[in-house]
């Protein structure tokens, strides 16, 4: 019997010995979970140091920063930023927080750590390919962080990399050398990461589940990142495919994305051919998908952690996971609300539009299950809890303000404004970071086996909770008064009478910011003198809050759990606590 | 904990709506013929997206203050009829009422750009470098002689590269950096790149369209105040980025002519 | 399954590498959805990524060719198309002998399958060879990436990127073919690695049966 069989026979691999294969080099899908926290903690970090050098240079462009010079003689020399530096710390800034922060933490983060337990499996599918794709993004990470030393400058383009200034080289100017190059060659390294890891994640899904565990009994958490998993697998592709080609606009003198007649300096290029908007329409067949790869995870998180701070089981499982299938597909159909002023045809913008506000319905129904979740619950207001209230408010702010960027003849007007920056940091700088930290709060139990402390972590939200707000919400309003983006210094005579809601928000970011380290001082102190953490310090049903904290090499001591119920199943009658746990044979009734 | 969130998420949609509401930063005015029917688009939507907004977050502020755990006996509660209601309404209410808003505010873009300019509309090129816009003319001839890439010599003002000497076309062509234009006539601007990506947006005439290396991409719009207003670029386009901004001229008839003859001889 | 001892099954311990879901159901795990092996279902996804990939680059030259004015059509019957069709005809030949590799292996012959597998080897070499050979004389006619003296410069950049990527997918399939062989001869790879395998060479085959129509024979000069 599989119990009795010695740990080895039954795992894939043997326990691993030695710092090496423990720490460094592991197979064991918790391990590399970590590994990538550490990942998405290391380019959290740095992302959010560009963003207040960057909040700094437009409230005070001349200033001089002390110590700059040291890490960038070239871009800030006597500390003072150029203006292609302003644009080079936003470049990485971009790049860092999608790439490297948001499909990093929320899926090989969260979802390596607890998709095998959640599931009732010892591991992931493919242990050894887990180990490259963190590995592979990790390579990733340190090529772009190369970009930012190399003699050109980083590169200057922004993370959306148009070309033909992203494509024709150092004639465009500074930051278009080596450091555009090495961006390019980072994003195909990422690309190959990504991929590894959505391979994985379906395959596991698919074939790795415990007995009992049925498709509908999985938690919603799971869905989501299996269905972050096949949007990532079918987008990252193209990704790729773009990738190389502007690789090879850039090293081999082709022309895929470079017309002809271009002239810089007097002198005319050699290229021919190629189209600007190629590039805009394969890009964001990959980045529009690649948002809902940023912000899915964190649905999942905040469905589950709802449910169990509710008592309630989540209202409408059936109708949460098919909306989740739903946006993932839609999700394909809309890229080109990204182009409608991008010189593309007209009448597209009428099917680009329809889908992306057909695309409001199934993330409607989300939000009002939520909604419908607190409704008539017992509310446990833990630090988890806020910051899962704190993603439905926030979804519901970035979520509207899409209505006015789908519809073209708004575009029109409010493209390339702060309007679209305050949408989409909305949604993705702020919703899905907070079901990160939803999801650190909730599950920090079980990997670390202590409790946070909870008034730190209060202090924390609600620091983060306004100040988020104050940061965002008024980038909505100066972009109504059409303030562009990715300036550098507001020159123009209209954006003068703004400058004082720039200074707000560059204060309210330094706060926040500050604010995070309340998170960081909680997260680490904790981890070492945290009081011990029980199995399931929430009451919580799903498989996780079955085994120890921190579980075990093999996750279930050897022993294959098996399911009897839903993810959900808070608030039951004549159950003895107020829940039933998925693996718990009491009051089994035929379902 | 349960009040101080709830009153902070009820606090903030306040505010914001007020904000919003008061129009304490809005758009500035609008000086084209499009205009109206664009900031109509945006009122309504506002007002729709606006109840929405209110109605989910103040909902959310009631339910985080009602249905907190006082330690009492209380046993939570589905809602009744489960999640029917839910997908009931948001398909009705905010499906429907986000495809009408949809549908009726494709009616400004058809106008826009479904529909060609009207015939003896004031043609212009604008173009777009590294980090300056020019304007061209066509002069008395109404023809814009050919572009010749290799032509252009910044240091001499040929920025479009023409072949004045080779090109009757070209001869009285006018190439100006600000752009000048008669109020209440059909504008259509032919917006061209001669490096990389650039944009043409003035916030006052509700009119945005990217410069597409490549490509040459007609709009058109007719002013409807005269005035000075500032056209910016937002394309990200390299280092002067946020330097290139150039100035539109709304002027009487009469004084567009003036201007454009004295630009002609000053070629 | 007597040809799964016969080739020796693969990995000690996997209890999710078991190719039949029915050897799972009533035991510890739930019914996978899909009734093959996990690695199996790995190779079709890693297989419909790289479908995609290879899409992605043909809808970039598509998009570009009906974009383009000058397009040139430098392939005569012969001796373009004939090699063309040569290679053609190579690729699924070889395609076949990959089926009779996994009966092969499926029927518990080591031999045969190993033979089998190196006659599939073969015939990726063979394609490979005459295709790098047809390389060479494009580019000894001066066509370049970035160049080429009939048309837009845009050719020699579509061609040598689509059949770049595929010739390489090819070159690395004969690896793994070998790798393969190897193990199957000794005994030590089961039916199961051999045909996902083969799921890889035909999808590469698969892959050149768009290449060859969409390139080749849309850049034919005929008459």
């Amino acid at each position: 019997m599989a119990a009795e069989m010695p740990v080895e026979a039954v795992h894939g691999h043997k326990a691993p010995e030695g710092f090496i294969s423990k720490y460094i080099f592991s197979y064991d899908h918790k391990v590399i979970g970590k590994q990538y926290f550490l990942l998405a903690l290391f380019s959290v970090f740095v992302g959010m140091v560009l963003s207040w050098l960057i909040r700094f240079h437009l409230v005070w462009p001349a200033a001089h920063i002390p110590g700059l010079e040291k890490i960038s003689p070239t871009g800030a020399a006597g500390g003072v930023m150029t203006p292609e530096y302003y644009l080079s710390l936003l470049t990485l800034h971009g790049t860092l927080m999608i790439f490297f922060v948001l499909t990093t933490a929320p899926q090989g983060g969260f979802g390596n750590y607890f998709l095998p337990i959640q599931i009732g499996a010892e591991d992931m599918a493919f242990p050894l390919l887990n180990m490259l794709s963190f590995w592979t993004a990790f390579l990733a990470l340190a090529v772009l962080m190369a970009s930012f030393f190399v003699t050109d400058g980083p590169p200057t383009s922004g993370w959306t990399a148009y070309p033909p200034l992203s494509a024709v080289g150092p004639v465009a100017g500074p930051g278009q050398g080596m450091g555009q190059t090495l961006w390019v060659i980072s994003i195909a390294i990422f690309c190959v990461s990504s991929l590894l890891g959505a391979l994985n994640f379906i395959v596991t899904m698919l074939d790795l589940r415990t007995r009992g565990m049925s498709l509908m009994r999985l938690p919603l958490t799971c869905w989501a990142w299996f269905v972050t998993a096949v949007l990532s697998l079918l987008s990252f592709s193209v990704l790729f495919a773009a990738g190389a080609l502007l690789l090879l606009d850039r090293v081999a003198g082709t022309s895929f994305f470079i017309p002809a007649g271009l002239v810089f300096n007097d002198r005319v290029l050699p290229h021919s051919g190629g189209s600007p908007l190629l590039w805009q329409h394969l890009f964001w067949f990959f980045g529009h998908p690649e948002v809902y790869i940023a912000i899915v995870p964190g649905m999942g998180i905040i469905s589950h952690v709802l449910s169990c701070f509710c008592r309630k089981p989540i209202l409408g499982y059936r109708a949460m996971t098919y909306c989740l299938i739903a946006i993932a597909i839609l999700s394909f159909t809309v890229w080109g609300h990204h182009m409608f002023v991008s010189g593309m045809s007209p009448y597209s913008a009428f099917l680009f539009s329809t889908a992306t506000l057909a695309i409001t319905v199934p993330a409607a129904i989300k939000t009002l299950n939520w909604l419908g979740t607190l409704w008539g619950g017992k509310l446990r207001l833990t630090t988890a809890m806020l910051f899962a209230i704190g993603f439905v408010s926030l979804f519901v702010t970035g979520g509207l303000s899409g209505v006015f960027l789908a519809q073209p003849s708004l575009d029109v007007y409010l493209h390339a404004t702060y309007f679209v920056v305050g949408h989409f940091h909305m949604v993705m700088g702020v919703a899905a970071i907070f079901a990160i930290f939803a999801g650190a709060y909730f599950w920090f139990p079980k990997m670390f086996g202590r409790m946070m402390n909870e008034s730190l972590g209060k202090t924390h939200f609600l620091l983060t909770f306004l100040g988020v707000n104050c940061v965002f919400m008024p980038m909505h309003f100066i972009g109504l008064a059409g303030n562009p983006r990715r300036y550098s210094t507001f020159v123009a005579n209209f954006l003068q009478p703004l400058l004082s809601v720039h200074k707000f928000m560059t204060i309210a970011a330094f706060v926040t910011g500050a604010a995070q380290l309340i998170f960081l001082y909680n997260f680490f102190r904790s981890m070492r003198k945290g009081p011990k953490a029980p199995m399931n310090p929430w009451e919580a049903t799903s498989l996780e809050w079955s085994i120890p904290s921190p579980p075990p090499f093999d996750n279930f001591g050897g022993r294959h759990p098996v399911v009897y119920r839903g993810p959900y199943e808070y608030g039951v009658p004549g159950a003895e606590k107020d829940f039933l746990m998925q693996d718990s044979p009491e009051g089994v009734t035929a379902r | 904990m349960a009040r101080g969130l709830a009153l902070a998420v009820a606090l903030i949609t306040l505010v914001t709506v007020g904000i919003f509401a008061t129009h304490v930063w809005w758009f500035p005015e609008d000086i084209s013929a499009h205009g109206p029917a664009l900031d109509r688009q945006f009122t309504e939507t506002f007002i729709g997206t606006g109840i929405l907004f209110v109605l989910a977050q103040l909902g959310l502020a009631f339910f985080v203050w009602k249905y907190r755990d006082r330690g009492d006996a209380r046993k939570a509660r589905v809602l009744p009829g489960g999640a029917k209601w839910t997908v009931v309404t948001a398909f009705l209410f905010v499906g429907i009422e986000v495809m009408v808003l949809g549908m009726v505010g494709q009616r400004v873009w058809a106008s826009l750009y479904l529909a060609g300019a009207e015939p003896g509309a004031l043609q212009i090129q604008v173009q777009g470098e590294q980090f300056a816009f020019y304007f061209r003319y066509p002069g008395p001839d109404g023809k814009f002689g050919p572009v010749h890439p290799e032509k252009v010599d910044e240091a001499n003002e040929n920025y479009y590269g023409l072949d004045r000497e080779g090109d009757a076309d070209s001869k009285d062509d006018i190439v100006t950096a600000r752009l000048a234009i008669p109020v209440h006539r059909p504008i259509e601007l032919i917006l061209r790149a001669k490096d990389v990506g650039h944009s043409f947006y003035v916030p006052e005439l509700r009119v945005q369209q990217d410069l597409v290396p490549g490509m040459e991409i007609p709009i058109h719009f007719t002013a409807t105040k005269t005035g000075r207003y500032e056209i910016v670029c937002t394309q990200l386009c390299g280092l002067g980025h946020y330097n290139m901004r150039a100035f539109l001229e709304v002027m009487p008839e009469e004084a567009f002519q003036k201007w454009l003859r004295e630009q002609s001889s000053a070629q | 399954m007597a040809s799964d001892e016969a080739m020796g099954a693969t990995g000690v311990g996997h209890p999710h590498a078991s190719p039949h879901a029915a050897e799972r159901s009533g035991s510890r795990m739930e019914a996978s959805l899909y009734a093959i092996s996990s690695r199996k279902l790995g190779m079709w996804l890693f297989l419909v990524s790289d479908a995609i990939t290879f899409a992605a680059l043909l809808v970039a030259y598509s998009y570009l060719r009906v974009a383009s004015e000058n397009w040139p059509r430098p392939f005569r019957f012969s001796p373009s198309i004939v090699n063309a069709t040569i290679m053609t005809f190579v690729l699924v030949t070889s395609s076949v002998t990959m089926v009779l590799a996994v009966r092969a292996a499926k029927e518990g012959r080591r031999r045969g399958a190993a033979g089998w597998l190196l006659a599939t080897m073969l015939g990726g070499v063979v394609f490979a060879a005459l295709h790098l050979r047809e390389w060479l004389t494009l580019i000894h006619e001066g066509v370049r990436l970035f160049q080429n003296p009939w048309g837009t410069p845009l050719f020699g950049a579509a061609f040598f990127s689509l059949t770049g990527l595929h010739i390489a997918h090819v070159c690395a399939g004969v690896i793994y073919l070998g790798a393969v062989a190897i193990g199957a001869g000794r005994g030590r790879v089961s039916a199961d690695a051999v045909e996902i395998s083969g799921l890889y060479w035909c999808f590469v085959d698969l892959v050149w049966m768009f290449i060859f129509p969409l390139v080749y024979l849309m850049s034919a000069r005929m008459g």
